[in-house]
């Protein structure tokens, strides 16, 4: 993993990561990725990989809503920002 | 004054009842000691203000129903960081969450208030219930009662240390990849993760949502299949839980039949030597007990903390997009949105944290996903049906909780991949669902400390019951 396809990651998850850092998570990673590999050497049937266990959709009817706003000071009192009962974020158009 | 260091839930409990000490007293027992042991382990993030006031309304209960009162009524508990308790902060042991106060409870926290459970406080973590030692906790690392130059391990050491250190009767933890059992075997308590939709997770802050669990510290087998029949059951608010208590139908036959994986015992087993020992001991004590022991080849099971290591942090990086400093917890400000997000995100997450988002970023990236990703699931899927065929043939896996007893703080810390292999043989029941629970076994010399020792049962799904059967017989055989 070189430094470009660390700080794409690092872009793709939101995260900033300083110089120094990079190069300490450049290695763990390596390390990391390397352990995980092992994998690569286990055979398995190609059916298999289709399989993801005992999954099944779960539905709820779509009835008996709250009232509106009964719950919005109470979210909105956990936001660092609020303006007129919105969370207030920077402008993304210019 | 109340002996603290004998007392189990279901010994608090009739005290309670028969009147010879409230739930006030209990609770003013454990609060004082507390405050003389906490500030050297660190178990505790925050000592709730009411825990008093809710003693006081434990005792009204517990004078009007008598004998019918609940077997949790004026329990005092210990409650791991990620578990929502409505108007207490859930921090995660987390910057990023540090202001964070939950505007509703968890499902779990919910029946243990109905059945007058006290809460005490909220239990120090491993930020985000990543890692094997507490040391990756924002707010300084928990250290083992038993030493505290050691780990009491992780991601639940805060929770595990309360109850070691007569700070809890009990703690709820969660275990993913063994954050329960794991530092239940470092603290010498019993550590229980039930299997994978037994107990609602809603409320439990997710890291990887297709192994977490809510989990239980306590001090023996019988006082977790108290707390586990509280907490247990199927939750419309989590779609993951399971709707029959399939538990209750299964009876196992009168014989424990247990397997014994054989890799422990070859040359390049995991296991230090006097661990092993401890093992055999545990085994041979079963045996007198009528138990059938029985070797059997688990050959994908060393594959499952690789798998883990690629589904885990794959689920992490989805689930933790959520902190992005907008809604709720730390915001770092930035010259726009984006930097708002990066910002708040590279300062409010800590390192391994930030490691596991990118690596689950990386596993999940285009051109790297059918090597990893998929490869790990399709590994996991062989797993889980060979351990489904092992147990066709007995009722418990055993093995030792961990390799080694607690290791230095310091020790892991700079060296990811060492720290994670202390769970190298509590994944293979998060990866697969099984129910399992670590039983104190012993202790081995380290450094002239006696340290704990942990003997792990796995059983097929729902079959806890068997877990808690096999379980007591053990305490019973080690004179506890």
């Amino acid at each position: 993993m070189d430094k470009k396809e660390l700080e794409k990651l690092a872009h793709l998850a939101r995260i900033s990561i300083s110089e120094e850092e990079a190069e300490d998570l450049q290695k763990d990673m390596e390390g990391i990725l390397k352990y995980a590999s092992q994998i690569q050497e286990f055979v398995t049937e190609k059916e298999e990989v289709q399989d993801r266990g005992h999954l099944c959709n779960v539905m709820r009817p779509d009835g008996e809503p709250h009232e509106s706003g009964v719950y919005t000071d109470e979210l909105l009192a956990q936001a660092p920002e609020t303006e007129r009962g919105y969370v207030k974020v920077k402008k993304i158009l210019n | 004054m109340i002996d603290l260091n004998e007392l189990t839930i279901a010994k608090a409990h009739k005290h309670l009842v028969s009147g010879d000490f409230s739930a006030k007293e209990i609770t003013e027992s454990y609060l004082e000691n507390i405050e003389e042991k906490n500030s050297d382990i660190n178990a505790y993030l925050e000592i709730f203000d009411d825990a008093t006031t809710q003693a006081e309304e434990a005792d009204k209960i517990i004078k009007t129903k008598g004998k019918e009162t609940s077997a949790l009524t004026g329990i005092p508990l210990a409650v791991k960081d990620n578990i929502l308790i409505k108007g207490r902060t859930a921090s995660c042991g987390s910057k990023i969450l540090e202001p964070y106060k939950a505007s509703y409870d968890a499902t779990a926290i919910k029946k243990l208030r109905e059945s007058g459970a006290i809460f005490l406080g909220r239990a120090n973590m491993d930020e985000f219930a990543m890692g094997s030692s507490t040391e990756n906790s924002a707010f300084g690392p928990t250290k083992n009662p038993h030493d505290t130059s050691r780990v009491p391990g992780g991601s639940s050491g805060g929770a595990a240390a309360a109850v070691a250190m007569d700070g809890a009767l009990a703690a709820l933890g969660s275990d993913t990849g063994g954050s329960v059992r794991q530092p239940a075997s470092f603290c010498g308590v019993v550590g229980f993760k039930p299997t994978y939709g037994a107990v609602s997770r809603y409320g439990l802050v997710a890291m990887a949502s297709s192994f977490d669990q809510i989990g239980l510290l306590t001090k023996t087998v019988e006082d977790t299949e108290i707390v586990f029949n509280t907490i247990k059951g199927h939750d419309p608010l989590d779609s993951t839980s399971v709707k029959s208590s399939k538990s209750e139908i299964i009876n196992h036959k009168s014989e424990i039949k247990i397997g014994v994986p054989s890799f422990l015992s070859q040359k390049d087993t995991p296991l230090e030597k006097d661990v092993l020992d401890n093992f055999n001991t545990s085994l041979n004590k079963l045996k007198e007990l009528g138990c059938g022991i029985k070797e059997i080849e688990l050959s994908s099971m060393e594959y499952s903390l690789p798998v883990y290591y690629i589904i885990m942090p794959a689920e992490v990086s989805s689930n933790l997009a959520r902190f992005d400093g907008m809604r709720y917890g730390l915001r770092t400000e930035g010259e726009d949105l984006f930097a708002d997000y990066a910002y708040t995100r590279g300062k409010g997450f800590g390192a391994e944290v930030r490691r596991r988002i990118l690596l689950g970023t990386y596993v999940l990236s285009a051109g790297y996903h059918d090597a990893y990703y998929k490869k790990a699931v399709s590994v996991q899927n062989v797993i889980r049906k060979e351990c489904e065929n092992v147990f066709e043939d007995v009722d418990i896996i055993a093995t030792p909780t961990s390799p080694t007893p607690a290791f230095k703080l310091g020790e892991r810390v700079s060296d990811p991949v060492s720290m994670y292999l202390s769970d190298v043989l509590t994944v293979f029941a998060n990866i697969s669902g099984f129910p399992a629970i670590s039983i104190p076994s012993g202790t081995v010399e380290r450094d002239g400390k006696s340290l704990p020792l942990g003997l792990q049962f796995t059983a097929s799904h729902f079959r806890e019951n068997v877990l808690f059967d096999a379980g007591k017989k053990f305490e019973t055989a080690q004179g506890m």
